[in-house]
């Protein structure tokens, strides 16, 4: 067959985009992987994060997250003796690049790491209007980008900030718990750059996971429980002024 | 920005797009319930804007889905939401009740008032515009007086049936908003109600400025005892939805929950122009003590004219105030509750101040053909002006 040359012109933009999907391949498969066995949450140890960052940037290397945009971020809390209620917060470049020193004096300083709660009663999924996004059997909190209509509602619905409009994918984007690290018996990428332990990835449905004797020794709590979302991310010892 | 935002807070999310949505909603739903006065309640003195306001409805309902397509990130997905839609999303189910009240309801019922109109138009026209209102008949060409009973008795089953829908309509618009928990500016019971009695107040406020507008145009005499009814409606829906807005203010302030402070803060800087200012003194205070006096005191008819005419323009400004300060005030503070950011509206991009411009002419410029096509002016209703001593 021979063509011409308008022939060619029409063919290039399909033979365009098929060589870009053979570049990009297909993703790896978790045959082993089985979702009913697992139950992901997350444990964070206010009293271990010491601000520096690796998280954040572990975070947006691992899943290429836009500059300004953040899956996980860490704030800086300063709570004066007087104002428990109104605590000072900082979080610059989401922290990404660690803190500088802190200006306050008197009251005390601590870290908090944020990142998508992973509710099972999440009021984002409860809200998209095509239910791309959707909690998965296991407990994670993911968004279908090739179904996402873009209408932000459930950046609205979500109470902690934990998503952003993708700039580039025009779709919701969040934290997915790094699904294609932990599907693989991996840990996620902020779990694993953390130098101190402060972010543990758990399972709870493991009964030899760390988690369940940790959470029987120490006082742990969610983040806005009063919305009750059912937050799987817990906190030990989190500060009342924490927001 | 000021205080503190979760980092992803910065970006407003919803646009003057967003405002512009339930401002046009709120707009279809009270220009419905103002004709449908006529047709179930037997209001005999707004039957000159019956078909007026039928149809501004249409006009308006048809623009209502663009700001939100235009705001998708991926309009060409929003389909979705029809095909396999998420029971469990005031969105998605919205949807729904948009399309029963164009299909089901607004459209039939425009059809069966205007069938005797359309078939003698078919049978008078020729060309394109005789093969146009032939289409409009669906082939039913039967107006005996025996057709025209039935039509008129299904048309006021369907406007029955209209009344709850163009309710839920706008009760809808509010629930969207009003079920979002993690945003205490939006998230009460009450914001179903407030945006259904504002929208009342808009739509009758529109109504009026129309019916006044073409009569205008028309060189015609207005039917000052249907102004009046209207604005007596349009005194007394004002005055639930006043009263219901303040309701929530006084709870709030009362309450004083943890939102409190910082949403005190925001309508005292903020939204203090938009809110204090245009919402409520200018917006409501002004256009009800102004019809207020209208109740009380007998003005001349040139005064009422001029009354019911800054009154209506002035609510339209409120009412479009109210929703900007809904939409974008929910989302000038941060769900911290510790800092704010600030809206600057675009001039020439999607989401810009010119899409809003031209999707507010849009409506406008639909009603004039649907007036071209399907003339809302019925005989009995054409006084020469100067017979009535128009001044």
């Amino acid at each position: 067959m021979i063509l011409n040359r308008r022939q060619i012109l029409l063919l290039l933009p399909a033979a365009a985009v098929a060589w870009d999907s053979v570049l990009a391949g297909n993703p790896e498969g978790s045959p082993n992987y089985k979702m009913s066995e697992h139950w992901w949450g997350m444990l964070i140890d206010i009293t271990k994060c010491i601000g520096c960052g690796n998280c954040v940037r572990a975070c947006a290397m691992e899943n290429d997250v836009p500059e300004g945009y953040f899956r996980t971020w860490v704030e800086r809390y300063h709570v004066s003796d007087w104002h428990i209620e109104n605590p000072e917060v900082d979080s610059p470049k989401g922290g990404m690049d660690g803190f500088p020193p802190a200006k306050a004096e008197g009251g005390k300083n601590f870290f908090v790491p944020k990142m998508c709660n992973h509710c099972v009663d999440s009021p984002c999924s409860q809200v998209c209007p095509v239910g791309a996004t959707f909690r998965t059997p296991d407990g994670v909190v993911l968004v279908d980008y090739d179904y996402c209509l873009g209408c932000r509602y459930c950046i609205q619905a979500c109470p902690y900030g934990c998503r952003f409009f993708h700039p580039k994918k025009h779709t919701a984007d969040k934290c997915t718990l790094c699904y294609h690290r932990i599907t693989k018996g991996l840990t996620t990428a902020c779990c694993e750059a953390c130098p101190t332990g402060a972010r543990q990835l758990a399972d709870l449905k493991n009964p030899s996971d760390p988690i369940h004797a940790f959470l029987k020794t120490h006082a742990v709590q969610v983040l806005k429980p009063h919305l009750a979302t059912g937050s799987k991310l817990f906190y030990n010892s989190l500060d009342g002024s924490v927001r | 920005m000021e205080g503190f935002m979760y980092p992803n807070e910065v970006e407003l999310q919803w646009s003057i797009l967003i405002v512009l949505y339930p401002y046009l909603t709120g707009l279809v739903a009270g220009a419905f319930i103002l004709a449908s006065l006529e047709r179930v309640f037997r209001v005999e003195e707004v039957k000159p804007t019956y078909r007026l306001a039928l149809l501004t409805a249409l006009a308006f309902l048809i623009v209502a889905p663009l700001p939100l397509q235009l705001h998708l990130g991926h309009p060409e997905r929003s389909l979705e939401m029809y095909l396999t839609p998420h029971r469990s999303s005031a969105m998605a189910m919205f949807g729904f009740v948009y399309l029963w009240y164009l299909m089901a309801v607004l459209v039939v019922e425009i059809w069966l008032d205007y069938r005797r109109d359309i078939v003698r138009l078919a049978e008078s026209s020729r060309g394109v515009k005789g093969l146009l209102y032939r289409a409009l008949t669906l082939g039913s060409h039967n107006i005996s007086p025996a057709a025209l009973r039935i039509d008129d008795r299904v048309g006021w089953i369907i406007t029955l049936i209209g009344i709850p829908s163009a309710f839920l309509l706008h009760g809808y618009v509010g629930f969207i908003f009003g079920s979002v928990k993690a945003n205490p500016w939006w998230s009460t019971p009450l914001m179903p109600v407030v945006f259904l009695f504002s929208a009342m107040v808009s739509g009758i406020a529109l109504v009026l400025l129309m019916y006044m507008l073409t009569c205008a145009m028309r060189r015609v005499a207005i039917d000052m005892r249907c102004l009046d009814t209207i604005a007596k409606y349009l005194f007394y829906t004002f005055v639930i939805d006043f009263a219901l807005e303040m309701l929530d203010l006084i709870h709030r302030i009362y309450e004083s929950d943890e939102s409190f402070r910082s949403l005190d803060f925001m309508v005292h800087t903020r939204l203090f122009y938009s809110q204090i200012l245009i919402q409520i003194i200018l917006g409501t205070l002004a256009p009800l003590a102004i019809l207020s006096f209208t109740q009380v005191i007998n003005f001349s008819v040139a005064a009422r004219r001029r009354i019911y005419a800054i009154a209506g323009v002035l609510t339209l400004v409120g009412i479009f105030a109210m929703r900007w300060n809904v939409v974008i005030g929910g989302q000038l503070f941060s769900k911290s509750f510790l800092g704010y950011t600030t809206y600057k509206v675009a001039f020439v991009t999607r989401e810009g101040l010119l899409s809003a411009v031209a999707l507010m002419i849009l409506p406008f410029a639909i009603l004039y053909v649907l007036i071209k096509i399907l003339p809302p002016w019925q005989e009995e209703h054409r006084v020469v002006a100067e017979v009535h001593g128009d001044d």
